[in-house]
């Protein structure tokens, strides 16, 4: 046997030959591209974090006016009953007259008003949503009839937009929804004390709102829908993926018919999802007669697309399970049956878990099948369960991203603010659920 | 087995869910056009706050997807009412008999315009439907002879323009309002310019409608499918750009868009309304009269909507931008007597 290390020329131990360098070289810039790729990853990332946030975090501030209002009895409840079903016949044309009486009365009180204002000028800063809101305060309420309240009303979107520094005093000349003075006047009364900007819950709990009323709109028939939707995938998903695949890894036999069927669930997967949607359509509102835009329908398209995620993450958290377990539980006697559902599915579960939770979360951001089955609507009344209309968080966005008027841009911002804070707790809970379970042998 | 007991309960009490829902549709169904969509959503919101109807959903994919839904049957899980930006086809109401939707109310809720925009600190336009044929048109006739557009900017096209590259941003085939701006501009503006004459000379006149409408294809034009939002992103990105919208749209956005005036018009409410202003549709929706005392809230949706309150000359509708229809009130007469086409 011959000595190899003589074939090769002897040099120093600290003195790096052409070829040490060539490949310390080769090293250093394959870590350079790496450093450079994720470079472009976070780059991209944050672009789209910045600009998301620059124009949605607006959203969840809103500016309200606060002025008495007189309530008077003759013209809200002429019958004088005081009964809720007969003063329901004041529609809001009437207490939105009420109310430009009131804000009217209050801003002269005040002597905020600039000289000249026109009344239509200063009814003009309150919402259209504002007499609604008013209605239904006192509908709840009709003890307050005859008296003067202190109501706190959600000002214009345009007015809304000025403290936003969206609207400003020359674009207010041109635009036909707002007038200098107005902004002159929420200026004077925010100095008055009148007008006050401050969190917006609405944002988050008031249903959706024509484009007349931007500043009225928020996301509580949305968040609603998508929790209606993900209770239903993952009470359908979770035992069709986990039973499916606890058959396919343990029990079924390797032959020609399971290979077919592992194939064609790795194919499902890939499926593009508003695949999903026709299958839906067809199925559970042609065939089956399930209502349009209801979340039961969103729910079961959307399960039919997270089963084969659910099912891959599963088989692979079982076949992750060392054979050892298998064979010692088989070795004292466990049917087959007791092994999975005693050592293997027990030491599976973490896994499981954190792929169900990825699918779920896959499920809440997807709009195409949705759009097919009309929950991409406009919808008000909550849903009061999975057979009632409603709509979801990212239909939500594509919606708003439709409208005309510019408030609707930082709404839809907002909304996917809310649904990546949704998406984020999901993923922190699949990351803490493997992190604290998770078993490596 | 604990596990499978759950999975097993959670299944049944799936399928009972599903099987046991019998209960009937308490609210108003909409489907369609998306320009009719935030008058519908008007409307919507004002009839759910001060009647004791739920409010209606409204969902949109456009006049064509919408009719196809509304012709799909009668029966709670089809839609009530159909908006349409345009009219309905025949083939529309054939396929719909066929289905059985046979007692069709057409109701005509007022008018829209369409108006030309551009940035707001670009050049000043005033455009003839001839100006917007001649530089959009695929091939115009040059001394007698068929040849490609050769025009580059707007003052080539008519010397009284600014000189500034032709980039026109307008709606894509699937849009409604593609239907009527080749009508009311393009066809307009062909037979306005000479150019129908001189293109029947040189062929059939069916050949030459037909390349009256035929739109440039070398970039010069831009379709839009998407929405109005698109569009307006792509002037603001291009300056040069001149994009097409609705009236109601460029009303909230005339801090960012300047508006041409078209044959010397400037549009509005108002020039719209007297027929001064040329290009401008009605605004319909249609009903299925078997629904009616079917699904409560049905036709007093339908009456509220026409309602002097909401459609007529000062109503909200009229302040987001549709011009006001002046035969209101023939329209709510047929409404009320539930008059089918």
């Amino acid at each position: 046997m011959s000595d190899i290390s003589s074939h090769r020329e002897r040099g120093s131990l600290l003195v790096a030959d052409a070829r040490t360098k060539r490949r310390n070289a080769a090293e250093a810039r394959f870590r350079a591209y790496g450093m450079i790729a994720i470079g472009v990853a976070m780059a991209a990332l944050v672009t789209l974090l910045v600009s998301i946030f620059g124009n949605g975090s607006s959203a969840f501030r809103q500016t309200f006016v606060t002025v008495p209002i007189a309530l008077p009895a003759e013209t809200l409840d002429p019958s004088g009953s005081r009964d809720p079903a007969e003063m329901a016949k004041v529609t809001t044309i009437g207490y939105g007259n009420v109310l430009k009486a009131g804000v009217v009365a209050a801003v002269r009180e005040a002597g905020v008003a600039p000289e000249g204002i026109a009344d239509n000028d200063i009814s003009g800063i309150l919402s259209q949503e504002a007499p609604a809101q008013l209605r239904s305060m006192v509908l709840a309420n009709p003890e307050l009839i005859g008296t003067t309240v202190e109501t706190r009303l959600l000002a214009h979107g345009r007015i809304d937009g000025f403290f936003k520094g969206r609207v400003t005093m020359q674009s207010a000349e041109r635009d036909s929804n707002v007038t200098p003075e107005r902004l002159q006047l929420a200026t004077a009364m925010r100095d008055a004390g009148m007008m006050s900007s401050g969190f917006n819950w609405g944002f988050v709990t008031m249903p959706d709102a024509s484009d007349q009323r931007p500043e009225a709109a928020g996301l509580g028939v949305a968040i609603l829908g998508s929790l209606y939707m993900m209770a239903v995938v993952l009470c359908l998903s979770v035992p069709i993926g986990v039973a499916a695949s606890i058959y396919l890894e343990e029990f079924a036999p390797k032959n020609r018919w399971t290979d077919v069927i592992e194939v064609n669930i790795s194919n499902l997967a890939a499926v593009p999802s508003i695949v999903f949607g026709i299958l839906g359509l067809a199925m559970f509102i042609n065939f089956a007669h399930l209502p349009q835009s209801a979340p039961i329908v969103g729910g079961l398209v959307l399960t039919l697309m997270t089963v084969p995620t659910i099912i891959i993450s599963t088989r692979a958290a079982l076949k992750a399970v060392p054979p050892s377990i298998r064979d010692a539980a088989l070795g004292i006697g466990a049917s087959r049956m007791q092994t999975v559902f005693h050592h293997v599915l027990p030491l599976a579960m973490p896994g499981i878990l954190t792929g169900t939770i990825i699918g779920l979360a896959q499920a809440l951001g997807e709009t195409a099948p949705l759009l097919l089955i009309g929950m991409v609507a406009f919808v008000r009344d909550y849903p009061g369960g999975l057979f009632d209309p409603s709509s979801a968080l990212p239909v939500q966005v594509y919606n708003w991203t439709q409208r005309s008027d510019p408030a609707f841009v930082e709404r839809a911002s907002g909304a996917i603010i809310v649904l990546l804070v949704f998406l984020i707790c999901m993923n922190a809970i699949a990351i803490i659920l493997r992190r604290r379970f998770e078993r490596r042998w | 087995m604990s596990v499978m007991k759950l999975s097993a309960s959670v299944l049944a009490l799936a399928v009972a869910a599903t099987g046991a829902h019998a209960q009937a549709r308490n609210q108003v169904q909409v489907a369609g056009s998306s320009t009719v969509l935030p008058y519908s959503t008007i409307v919507a919101e004002a009839f759910g706050e001060n009647f004791d109807f739920p409010t209606p959903v409204i969902q949109s994919g456009g006049s064509s997807a919408g009719l196809q839904q509304f012709c799909q049957g009668i029966g709670e899980n089809t839609p009530d009412i159909a908006n349409s930006s345009r009219l309905i086809r025949d083939s529309e109401i054939e396929t719909c008999a066929a289905n059985g939707v046979t007692d069709i109310m057409a109701v005509q809720i007022g008018y829209d315009g369409i108006v030309f925009a551009s940035d707001v600190n670009g050049n000043e336009f005033a455009f003839t439907p001839a100006d917007w044929y001649k530089a959009l048109a695929a091939q115009v006739v040059v001394d007698g002879a068929l040849v490609a557009n050769p025009y580059t900017t707007w003052n080539e096209v008519n010397p009284d323009l600014p000189n500034q590259p032709i980039l026109a941003f307008i709606p894509g085939t699937k849009h409604g309002t593609r239907e009527v701006f080749g009508e009311k501009v393009m066809a307009a503006g062909c037979e306005e310019s000479g150019a129908l004459e001189a293109l029947t000379a040189l062929s059939d006149e069916d050949t030459a409608e037909e390349q009256c409408g035929a739109i440039r294809t070398d970039g010069k034009s831009v379709d839009i499918d998407g929405d109005y939002t698109e569009t307006l992103a792509r002037i603001q990105s291009d300056k040069n750009g001149i994009g097409v919208f609705g009236l109601s749209f460029y009303e909230n956005n005339t801090n960012t868009l300047r508006v041409a005036t078209m044959s010397g018009v400037v549009p509005s409410t108002e020039s719209i309304a007297s027929g001064e202003y040329p290009v401008s549709r009605p605004l319909q929706f249609y009903v299925k009269k078997a629904h009616i005392g079917v699904i409560p809230g049905l036709k007093e949706f339908v009456e509220f909507f026409v309602s002097d309150d909401m459609a007529g000359p000062n109503g909200p509708l009229a302040a987001y931008g549709l011009v006001s229809d002046p035969e209101l009130a023939a329209t709510q007469a047929a409404v009320a007597a539930e008059e089918t086409m």
